[in-house]
């Protein structure tokens, strides 16, 4: 495993006492439980990768993490301009801003959204924080260079495009801004060996910036390539009797 | 866009732009729509989810000062006013702010579009209404808003009624957009056009929101269409309520039953 060379600073992540559980209203109110009392702490430089069987909440976990998904109890806490925001109680507007500009995410499926190029769907982020149109093209140009997407996609929407090139545009959109916290699902599901060592270099090189990193692999060499700790996610398992 | 006015566009976002307190609409026993109580931002672009009859339209209307609700109040930081209750102000105070401040782009172009008037006319008549007399400048601005919407520059001189739906629609949008408002109503403004269509101004209006930094209130049933749009979601029924919060949480992480039943009602293509 990776050793990490920002040891000491405060968390970037902090997680206390984490529950979530799904209530289907209109499946007879039936409740899905998933996990709870979860804590867990991220430190700059840290890239802690979640194990556990299929099924037993990472991605939930991840997903709750970014608000994406509503906790059912507990904080999670992430560094925001200098200080902590809990997401799980933030405003709209906060947990948006937070999203913005600290905390970046990268699902395994690009959402293409119809007639915009790749080159702009990859500078959007950017844009959004301000930075001017040319510098972000720039950038853009040399990230699709660095995974190999071929020239003559940029300008295309990506909606045709292959799965592990759509998954390229997807890690371009999220390695742009060089965000303090990034959270992955498998983000090297469908690439190739040759593809999998630029991610894993982009990875590398996010985390000697002192970024911290959640990680689900389900690719054992990138697992070793890019993980400081495991943690695993079934010891919080909730049974189903204290679901309530 | 330069630097700097995207940077005040997100230094301002704190003060909000317009603020809902328990406001309600009852047309005699029945509800149009009931406590509803919001805040939004500059920028900030808000979707109205529901079924037919939930509200959505009636709310739509009280906000943008097209319907005095029975309680509760809109306020609004008007340019010339200062946060103030809409209905507060004056008549003509009122429709000088709608007019300074507003857009409202109707589902059916027909209703935001004056019909007997040629498509170039039609875009800069706002600004006529704002007291812009120099023909050549407003010629030139509705030229370059006919431009961004991407419509066929040989058809200006022609009346609307000879556009098709989705030319209409655009037509509408450059109208509503060209006098710079801070806030803007849509309602189901994508709804009666075929897909291809639908794409390229959903595509319009993303990327007008993001460089004008303008604020949208945006009603649809589409949920396609409010995931595309909207950065904060409120979803109605029955008048009411049930549910707010950042989009993708609110359709990913459904908690309110009526919510769960509108998600999972979305067919997969």
């Amino acid at each position: 495993m990776q050793q990490s060379k920002h040891n000491g600073q405060a968390p970037s992540i902090r997680v206390t006492n984490l529950k979530k559980q799904f209530t289907l209203h209109n499946q007879g109110s039936i409740e899905i439980p998933v996990f709870e009392s979860l804590n867990l702490e991220v430190a700059p430089g840290e890239c802690v990768v979640f194990v556990g069987d299929s099924g037993i909440g990472k991605s939930t976990l991840m997903r709750t993490i970014y608000g994406n998904y509503l906790a059912s109890g507990g904080c999670v806490e992430v560094q925001h301009d200098g200080a902590y925001v809990d997401i799980t109680k933030a405003s709209p507007h906060m947990v948006a801003a937070v999203r913005r500009r600290s905390m970046g995410y990268v699902s395994q499926f690009l959402r293409v959204i119809p007639r915009i190029s790749t080159i702009d769907l990859v500078i959007e982020p950017l844009l959004g924080n301000g930075v001017d149109p040319e510098e972000a093209k720039s950038r853009a140009v040399s990230l699709l260079r660095s995974l190999r997407l071929p020239e003559a996609l940029w300008s295309l929407p990506p909606a045709t495009f292959s799965g592990g090139e759509q998954q390229r545009v997807n890690i371009a959109r999220s390695f742009i801004r060089e965000y303090p916290v990034l959270l992955l699902d498998e983000p090297t599901a469908s690439l190739d060996a040759t593809n999998r060592e630029t991610v894993v270099a982009l990875i590398k090189a996010a985390l000697d910036k002192g970024a911290a990193m959640i990680g689900i692999f389900h690719d054992q060499d990138v697992r070793d390539a890019v993980a400081t700790r495991h943690f695993d996610v079934s010891s919080f398992k909730m049974d189903m009797e204290s679901a309530a | 866009m330069t630097m700097t006015a995207h940077q005040e566009t997100i230094d301002q976002a704190d003060q909000p732009l317009l603020r809902v307190r328990n406001l309600s609409k009852h047309y005699g026993m029945i509800t149009g729509c009931r406590d509803v109580s919001f805040e939004m931002r500059p920028g900030e672009v808000l979707g109205i989810v529901g079924e037919s009859g939930s509200g959505k339209t009636t709310l739509l209307n009280c906000l943008s000062g097209r319907l005095p609700p029975s309680q509760g109040r809109v306020e609004f930081n008007a340019s010339r006013h200062g946060l103030v209750d809409i209905y507060d102000l004056s008549e003509p105070d009122r429709r000088r702010m709608q007019r300074e401040d507003w857009g409202f782009v109707h589902q059916n172009p027909r209703d935001g579009l004056r019909m007997r008037v040629s498509g170039g006319a039609n875009v800069a008549e706002p600004l006529m209404n704002l007291g812009r007399r120099h023909y050549g400048d407003m010629r030139q601005a509705s030229l370059d808003w006919l431009n961004r919407v991407e419509l066929d520059l040989s058809r200006i001189d022609d009346k609307p009624r000879t556009y098709s739906g989705g030319m209409q629609q655009r037509v509408q949008i450059a109208r509503n957009l060209i006098h710079a408002p801070r806030l803007v109503f849509m309602d189901e403004p994508t709804g009666g056009l075929d897909v291809s269509v639908q794409a390229r101004l959903l595509d319009l209006m993303r990327e007008l929101v993001r460089d004008l930094g303008l604020a949208a209130i945006l009603v649809t049933h589409d949920m396609a269409v409010a995931r595309l749009m909207a950065d904060r979601l409120m979803v109605m029924k029955s008048g009411a309520v049930v549910e707010t919060g950042l989009t993708d949480q609110v359709l990913d992480d459904p908690q309110h039953p009526y919510t769960q039943l509108l998600v999972s009602s979305v067919l997969q293509i």
